[in-house]
């Protein structure tokens, strides 16, 4: 465990390299540097995590102090790194998820212009991801959570020759920059009150229950979290970020970086609970979130835009379940969904690169004959994704969450989740029978190497069985994972539920799928595609139209007050002593003839009135 | 014995005479001769001066225009020389090379 520090260090060595030299290394040098960074970073936290497993070190964390970055009275920060079973697992996930990513995006992204260029942004990405998960003060994991926004914004922009990606960059950037700006006052407010930001420290010295500090810095940071996760009303970005490469949008816009927000929240639990308000609040939000995303998720036409609304509605599922604190339901299902989605991701990558990167859905039909290999992948991360009973890991967290929110006892927030559970798996299976079954409407061309169908493969076996390390108690009751977590989130509650809700759970996706297919038997799909839109239409195909809201409030004033300002009213006080100055210059130009005499007349009339004024003084 | 104020007259009257001639003539070798006019007429009144207060002083100065003079008048025909050599004529209205740029 003492090789902790590597785990960060590699990538972020990685990327240096690649970032100074990667011009000079040719294509083949970049990706074995760019995928070795990352895997040897996977096969580190793999050791230490099958150490931890045979030996958990005493207290449940591993603490690996490096230097104190400041000394100031009253405040200083440690610059350290703190392994507990949350940090771990998300550890394991980032290197391990993020490795496939990379072997895949050599492939993916073959033949491109900046090649060693998206090496080093994805491995500068890794690094500053495994930097937010493993510190252990909150001002260290500020940086790494700057820096993976910074890596977002260079990846979604990495096209940047296409003005619409920069602006989607820009979008990204900006919204979740609002978002930090609370998070930072809400840093700056634990510092001045507390003293300290060391996580262990906050964590441990609780304040009384239902004080102000606990709900403001508790509020504060979770604005922080609402942008990076992309939860209302901060989530306008992750659509617009489906701008960059695919590899990108799976491992950064919907595995690891829109999870952060939910890490943090698990990280900070105990500040958590001491901020009810703030409890309620999340779990209102995710139920928004989940319900308005999975209804946007049925209008969209973009195959990526599908997903991206899909991992805005499974991360308002993992908000959902922080709001009534079920901390190890909320990471569990952050491990299925980045496990299917990755492999969603990465098989609608492997689809339209086949298609010259077409990425409408209408545009596809009939791949399941052409592309078997990327159907079955796809269908096995879109089942996870619907949360198809038994065979596929979203329905073990799922139904976690859902347990969680009926024995809460919270039956609005269970009844939003049913819902948006039948919607998922509506608008999961809606996407599978347009793509891959009818008639075949554009011819795919090329073949897969195998660096695309490795990755596709070992995503799909883990979304097969990841869920079956924790399962209800009607299939064994396995509680491997929440056990695992117990260190750092606490004993979890094991509900008793009557099987009726388990049962729905069960019968809801089932239902779903069914509806699908009655659908695309009616060719309703396909006939969304030459709809008129009406205004309902475009509501909820724009998620509630919060682009357009936020077009008009703020970036349209914005926009007129720059235009308004852009010529300097007030400068234009100063500028008029420049303007007195010319006219005066041009009036007296004007005296200068070259005419000697008309010179001495007016020298002599100088002298005479000179000698006037002093006489007559 | 001449009064002072008859002498004081006279300088003003070369004086004025200069700078009429100055102000009317064109030709520049009449401005020029218009100009010593004046600076006579002020060694006039310097002397002028000395004989009105008794002091020797107006009749140094005197000297010391005759010398401005002699020395402004070498400069100014040489001036009009190279003048001479980039105008066909001694115009002094037509001499505006100086002015402002239309």
């Amino acid at each position: 465990m003492t090789h902790l520090w590597a785990i960060p260090a590699l990538p972020l060595a990685g990327a240096i390299i690649l970032g100074l030299a990667g011009p000079t290394l040719g294509p083949r040098m970049s990706a074995i540097i760019g995928t070795a960074s990352v895997g040897l970073a996977a096969i580190i936290a793999i050791g230490i995590g099958i150490g931890w497993l045979q030996h958990p070190p005493p207290g449940g964390a591993f603490v690996q102090p490096l230097w104190t970055w400041v000394s100031l009275p009253g405040l200083t920060i440690r610059c350290g790194l703190t392994l507990d079973p949350v940090a771990l697992l998300m550890v394991l996930v980032i290197t391990i998820i993020g490795s496939l990513i990379h072997l895949f995006s050599t492939e993916y992204m073959a033949g491109e212009a900046g090649y060693a260029r998206y090496f080093a942004y994805l491995n500068l990405f890794v690094a500053a991801m495994l930097l937010l998960v493993l510190a252990d003060d909150l001002l260290v994991l500020f940086i790494g959570w700057e820096g993976v926004g910074v890596c977002s914004y260079l990846l979604v922009g990495f096209w940047f020759a296409d003005p619409a990606n920069g602006m989607a960059a820009q979008k990204s950037f900006i919204v979740t920059r609002i978002a930090d700006i609370a998070m930072l006052a809400g840093l700056l407010l634990l510092s001045t009150q507390r003293g300290t930001l060391d996580i262990h420290d906050l964590t441990t010295s609780l304040l009384p229950r239902g004080a102000w500090l606990p709900e403001a810095a508790a509020a504060l940071l979770l604005v922080g979290c609402l942008g990076k996760s992309a939860q209302l009303p901060l989530h306008s970005w992750l659509p617009d970020a489906m701008a960059g490469p695919t590899p990108v949008s799976a491992l950064i816009h919907a595995a690891t970086m829109v999870t952060a927000g939910v890490y943090l929240v698990v990280r900070l639990h105990p500040l958590f609970m001491q901020a009810p308000w703030v409890m309620h609040g999340i779990a209102i939000g995710g139920a928004l979130t989940l319900l308005i995303a999975a209804a946007a998720g049925l209008f969209q036409t973009d195959i990526k835009r599908v997903l991206a609304y899909s991992t805005m509605s499974q991360i308002g599922y993992m908000f959902v379940a922080l709001g009534v604190g079920a901390w190890s339901a909320a990471m569990f299902h952050f491990l299925t969904h980045a496990v299917f989605k990755a492999l969603l991701f990465l098989s609608a990558g492997a689809v339209t690169m086949r298609l010259h990167h077409e990425q409408d859905i209408f545009a596809m039909g009939g791949l399941r004959r052409p592309l078997p290999a990327a159907f079955v992948c796809f269908v096995i991360g879109a089942a996870s994704l619907a949360a198809l009973p038994l065979v596929t890991a979203g329905f073990f967290s799922k139904e976690i969450i859902l347990g969680a929110l009926w024995a809460a006892p919270a039956p609005a927030l269970w009844a939003a989740g049913i819902t948006g559970a039948l919607l998922t798996s509506i608008y999961s299976f809606r996407l599978i029978f347009t793509v891959f079954f009818g008639p075949v409407i554009t011819k795919p061309s090329g073949a897969y190497g195998i660096r695309i169908l490795l990755p596709l493969f070992m995503l799909a076996i883990a979304a097969l069985c990841v869920g079956w390390l924790e399962t209800p108690g009607f299939l064994g009751g396995n509680h491997l994972l929440s056990a695992f977590l117990e260190p750092a989130n606490g004993e979890a509650a094991v509900p008793i539920l009557s099987p009726l809700i388990p049962l729905t759970g069960c019968l809801v996706p089932l239902i779903g799928n069914g509806i699908a297919w009655v659908l695309h038997r009616r060719g309703v799909w396909r006939a969304q595609a030459s709809r008129v839109q009406t205004p309902l239409l475009g509501f909820l195909t724009s998620a509630c139209g919060f682009d357009a809201a936020y077009r008009a409030l703020l970036v349209r004033p914005y926009l007129q007050l720059v235009a308004a300002l852009r010529d300097d009213p007030v400068d234009q006080l100063s500028l008029w002593a420049e303007h007195a100055a010319i006219a005066l210059h041009r009036r007296l130009r004007a005296t200068q003839t070259g005419h000697l005499r008309r010179y001495a007349a007016w020298m002599m009339a100088g002298v005479v009135a000179t000698i006037a004024m002093v006489l007559l003084a | 014995m001449i009064a002072w104020p008859m002498s004081a007259g006279l300088a003003l009257a070369l004086f004025l005479l200069g700078l009429l001639g100055l102000l009317t003539r064109r030709n520049l070798i009449f401005v020029l001769m218009s100009i010593e006019i004046m600076l006579n007429a002020t060694g006039l009144l310097f002397v002028t001066a000395g004989m009105r207060w008794g002091n020797p002083d107006g009749q140094i100065m005197l000297i010391l225009v005759l010398n401005l003079a002699g020395a402004e008048l070498a400069l100014g025909l040489v001036l009009l020389l190279r003048l001479r050599g980039r105008l066909p004529t001694l115009d002094g209205d037509r001499a505006t090379l100086l002015r402002d740029a239309p």
